[in-house]
């Protein structure tokens, strides 16, 4: 074995330059929410911080609300989520047929289609149920949208598992739910993991259905958000408290989650 | 099994098939009075919009633009921070973080505190140096959603080069340095061959995000300055929302479909191979 050549120091000043500089538009988000109006708009790095600019939001829009909101609907639409592409993957992947990698593809690309463009029949299905502004529609939805990657990576997941041990255990007369709770589950606890992880995130995050589909009832925070988008005067400092509420929570859950996550996002291409 | 998947197949082509039968039918919310079959006329009508070409140019160009921009330096910095020094923990926890910002805040953080040609911190960093701060919405309104959306996907692509770096056969790379190859060599025949599955699927990821990225340029340029930064997303949305125009809308998203299925055929070229 070769000696391991020792990381050189401009590397190491490299490494950290670029990483501050791209957390920088974050740090400065964080610092100006604790600013008044004023010092906001000046820039300046030091200031004594006030929390008026926090109270100021939770007054004027009621951020508690939108984020019980935020947190139901991502929850709601990760577990709904997984129950059905648990089984919708497991079939795919298990029992694949010539068609099973066109129907993949076909599932992802339809994730290619703006949005916007399914806007008015989700709107039309969804007032004629009179769903509209409820949290169970945004759930719904929320989950249908995320449904294509959801299974793609359970269905990578799933294809490591070896055949050899899929037909030992039917042999041995296991049922599906045996074979799956004892033998694919625990084999693929990192990809199942992972991909209700990223659901969460994308659900935390989605900003088009949760603009469209609510109004003043099942609003999430990114619609939230949007509310502080037009100039009313000096209001850099409340945008800023907005939005480190917004996405603190799903940051600092990011960051404990994250090597979880980038494993399953791979999509088995890294082994 | 097969129910699971049949259920998922309605529930993805219900509002398929709704978006054709508006796509050719008179269906707008302004003029209740008319209605009825269109034919084609809405295709026309969308087609020949003269907002049509340069937004398929704007979808494009971002899309072609942000994956060129993530993957390069997606590579160059996840080679640089791969081999342990101190802080690496933290300095990963630094990168990924913009992944998990949603795009309402990405969008409004850039516009506001950080581009703003007079308060923004660019500005500042401009002036410092003597030079005129730029007005980016207005002067580069697509240049400017290209550095948003690159500075939220730049993370993803790093960390996952990061993954297949630590993968890499550290004694092959060893081997090949004994045998006299440069830094260069080693990370054109070894590197990069080992890295393209990963590239593939960043690729792939990015493609199904950012041919509709739409609340970037709804927060910001609003598809601006004229149509400066409209996509086929905004364009759709404009005729839905702002012209009341269902049809033309529901025309326009199968033409966004269209454009999805071409993508998809790369993409099947692409990734393909990884889902045997």
């Amino acid at each position: 074995m070769m000696k391991k050549v020792p990381f050189p120091l401009w590397r190491t000043v490299f490494a950290w330059g670029i990483a501050l500089f791209l957390f920088f538009p974050l740090f400065w988000v964080g610092i100006t929410a604790f600013k008044t109006e004023g010092q906001a708009i000046a820039g300046h790095l030091f200031f004594s911080p006030t929390l008026a600019s926090f109270a100021e939001v939770q007054e004027r829009s009621n951020y508690l609300l939108f984020a019980r909101n935020s947190l139901i609907t991502s929850l709601g639409s990760t577990i709904l989520g997984i129950l059905i592409a648990v089984p919708a993957a497991y079939a795919m992947a298990f029992f694949p047929t010539k068609r099973t990698r066109d129907i993949l593809l076909w599932m992802l690309s339809t994730k290619m289609m703006p949005a916007v463009g399914a806007l008015m029949p989700v709107y039309v299905m969804a007032q004629t149920v009179g769903m509209l502004d409820s949290l169970t529609a945004l759930v719904i939805v929320f989950t249908l949208s995320n449904l294509p990657i959801m299974v793609w990576m359970l269905f990578s997941a799933f294809k490591e598992v070896p055949k050899d041990i899929l037909e030992a255990v039917r042999l041995d007369g296991a049922t599906v739910w045996e074979e799956f709770r004892w033998v694919i589950m625990p084999l693929t606890m990192g990809g199942i993991a992972s991909t209700g992880l990223l659901c969460l995130v994308l659900s935390w995050n989605e900003a088009f259905w949760a603009l469209t589909l609510t109004s003043a009832n099942a609003g999430t925070l990114a619609s939230l958000i949007a509310s502080y988008s037009s100039p009313e005067g000096l209001f850099w400092a409340k945008l800023s408290a907005a939005s480190l509420m917004a996405i603190g929570p799903i940051i600092v859950f990011g960051w404990f989650s994250q090597k979880q996550l980038v494993q399953g996002l791979t999509f088995g291409a890294v082994k | 099994m097969a129910p699971s998947i049949v259920t998922l197949f309605l529930w993805m082509i219900v509002p398929l098939v709704m978006t054709l039968y508006f796509s050719v039918t008179h269906y707008n919310l302004m003029q209740p009075g008319e209605a009825g079959f269109a034919g084609l006329e809405n295709f026309q009508y969308f087609i020949t919009d003269p907002d049509f070409w340069p937004s398929v140019a704007h979808t494009l160009q971002l899309l072609g633009s942000v994956i060129v921009i993530t993957v390069v330096l997606g590579i160059g910095l996840a080679v640089l921070v791969n081999e342990p020094f101190p802080g690496q923990g933290i300095v990963r926890v630094l990168l990924i973080s913009p992944f998990f910002v949603m795009p309402t805040v990405n969008a409004l953080l850039w516009k506001h505190m950080m581009m703003n040609p007079i308060y923004g911190v660019m500005a500042h960093v401009w002036q410092f140096f003597g030079l005129t701060p730029i007005d980016w919405m207005t002067d580069f309104p697509l240049l400017s959603i290209i550095i948003m959306l690159s500075w939220q996907w730049l993370p993803f692509a790093c960390l996952i080069f990061i993954t297949s770096l630590q993968s890499l056969d550290r004694e092959q790379m060893d081997a090949a340095g004994m045998d006299g190859a440069n830094g260069f060599d080693k990370f054109y025949y070894l590197v990069l061959p080992h890295m393209a599955r990963s590239i593939a699927v960043v690729v792939m990821i990015e493609m199904i995000f950012l041919l509709s990225v739409f609340a970037e340029i709804f927060t910001t340029t609003g598809g601006g300055p004229g149509n400066d930064s409209t996509n086929l997303a905004f364009l759709i949305f404009k005729q839905a929302l702002m012209n009341f125009d269902v049809g033309v809308a529901s025309a326009g998203a199968l033409f966004a479909v269209i454009l999805a299925n071409i993508a998809s055929v790369f993409l099947v070229k692409l990734v393909g191979k990884n889902l045997d």
